[in-house]
């Protein structure tokens, strides 16, 4: 606690690090995830191989996928970037079909019957509706791509894990204590924050 | 209002896998105006037929013809903007209103909003909702009725050429689909428009069709008025299926005004209205009236018995 209160601007800079990789993450994921998942929805043939890859990356240690990425990219920000946008995948593209799924067959039946295009069908019927699943897995993503985040200190990419590995290598609870509290608390925020926005999408 | 005829020239139309066609070789003229019931059990190629319309079904050979233009010759999603489309699980838009589910299709078309709006209110009045009540209403706070009668609203919104019904009431309780048969024959007849109506219903279909197509494994057994279908039934599958010798059911096609026998004197005081079927007329008599007043715009046309009744039903068997 002392450490988080005696370096406020120090625990601020690794939490705005955090932020941003997080964010980055996150929006990289997405521009990605949003076409894989249309796509999942609309061509059965492409939901195996699609979640099936996904699902493996989901599966390595998150340690590994960081260290996996290093001959490829290097260490620092981008190389951690694209680990979590890679992780973030899985959850956003299953709940995105997921999501879509959910549109009963009757209104898009009827929707192609009174002359939507596809693309208009898409827009303004079936993405509206899948909005509340579809918020859910980004909800979902952004908390687990919080945490993972605290890894991407060990390839010098920084956030809010540099004072989680500075505490342990140098035996400084104070650091470990301040690092995770602002981690755990920034999760927390986030999903009381898209909880709600997901709530108001529901409505 | 325009009304199209809509000719189809041998259509033929199968699924992928399905070695017999569902729909096979099939034509017909469907004159502008006209309400016409495609009849037959599930699986005869109805809703197969009425769905080359739209093209929602492209056919393996033959061609659709509304106003004499081949289908085809328009961009699908433009032509279905000009056909009125009602299917049985009505499919309004959950996340949009009852008015924007109303107003989507001129939306599509670009109309200005003031317009929409009060083509909205006309639709809603039309289909016999209160427009200050149900505007704003969301289809899951409506009765399925309710929702049924936006889905026609919806499908009528941008004046269209054509109107598709696919089993619209079959989801419906007997009660409201009776309404809703009587609404959607006060509102053909208002508007104009020629419309295709898919049932399996044979009461629905002699209760609203102008004509009768009557269906089976693919291709047309009969097409007819209700009369002839269930006078004159084309061969032994149309007679089960209409039940030709329920004489009660044939007096529900025949009607008051045309049974009336001209008889001059004095009014026997049970009134009945011209437009009125000798079902509803027998049901009268045999309530007691010993002869009726038969009213056609205000004035007496002549009187029904039960002589008059048997005369109307042995000439339509004949």
């Amino acid at each position: 606690m002392n450490y988080l209160f005696a370096h406020p601007g120090i625990v601020g800079a690794h939490l705005l690090e955090h932020l941003a990789l997080t964010a980055s993450a996150l929006a990289i994921a997405i521009v990605i995830a949003v076409p894989l998942g249309i796509l999942v929805n609309r061509v059965r043939a492409s939901s195996a191989p699609i979640l099936g890859v996904l699902g493996v990356i989901y599966t390595i240690p998150s340690l590994a996928l960081f260290a996996l990425l290093i001959p490829l990219e290097g260490l620092g920000f981008m190389t951690a970037v694209t680990a979590l946008a890679a992780y973030a995948q899985m959850i956003l593209v299953r709940n995105i079909a997921a999501g879509l799924d959910t549109v009963p067959a009757a209104q898009k039946d009827a929707a192609r019957g009174l002359g939507f295009s596809p693309f208009q069908q898409l827009v303004r019927i079936e993405l509206p509706q899948a909005l509340p699943v579809m918020l859910g897995g980004f909800r979902i993503a952004t908390v687990s791509v919080i945490g993972i985040a605290n890894i991407a200190a060990w390839i010098n990419a920084g956030g809010l894990g540099t004072l989680l590995f500075a505490g342990i290598q140098q035996d400084d609870p104070g650091k470990i204590v301040a690092g995770s509290l602002a981690s755990a608390l920034l999760a927390i925020g986030a999903d009381t924050g898209l909880r709600a926005i997901e709530k108001r999408a529901r409505a | 209002m325009s009304a199209a005829p809509v000719r189809f020239e041998r259509i033929r139309a199968a699924y992928e896998g399905n070695t017999t066609p569902a729909v096979d070789e099939v034509s017909l003229e469907i004159p502008p105006g006209a309400l016409v019931v495609l009849l037959g059990p599930s699986g005869c190629g109805k809703t197969t037929l009425l769905r080359t319309v739209n093209r929602m079904v492209e056919p393996q050979s033959g061609a659709v013809f509304i106003d004499d233009r081949d289908v085809r010759s328009e961009d699908p999603t433009q032509l279905r903007r000009g056909i009125g489309y009602v299917i049985q699980a009505v499919g309004l838009f959950a996340h949009m209103n009852v008015a924007q589910n109303i107003g989507i299709v001129p939306d599509l078309l670009g109309w200005p909003q003031a317009e929409i709006a009060a083509r909205v209110d006309e639709l809603l009045t039309l289909v016999q909702l209160d427009p200050q009540v149900y505007r704003s209403r969301r289809p899951r706070e409506l009765s399925g009725g309710q929702q049924q009668r936006v889905g026609v609203a919806r499908a009528l919104a941008a004046r269209p050429r054509v109107l598709l019904m696919d089993e619209p009431f079959g989801a419906v309780d007997a009660i409201v689909r009776q309404s809703l048969q009587d609404e959607t024959l006060r509102i053909q007849r208002t508007l104009g428009t020629t419309t295709l109506f898919v049932t399996h219903d044979v009461d629905e279909a002699l209760r609203i069709a102008d004509r009768i197509v009557v269906m089976s494994a693919g291709k047309v057994v009969q097409y007819d008025t209700p009369l002839r279908v269930l006078a004159a039934p084309a061969n032994d599958y149309v007679a089960q299926l209409m039940e030709s010798h329920d004489g009660v059911r044939r007096l529900s096609v025949l009607h008051a005004g045309d049974a009336a026998r001209s008889a001059p004197g004095l009014a026997s005081g049970t009134a009945i209205d011209a437009g009125a079927t000798l079902r509803a007329a027998l049901a009268l008599l045999l309530g007691g009236a010993d002869s009726l007043d038969v009213i056609a715009n205000g004035t007496r046309v002549g009187a029904l018995d039960f002589a008059a009744i048997r005369a109307a039903f042995n000439q339509a068997a004949g």
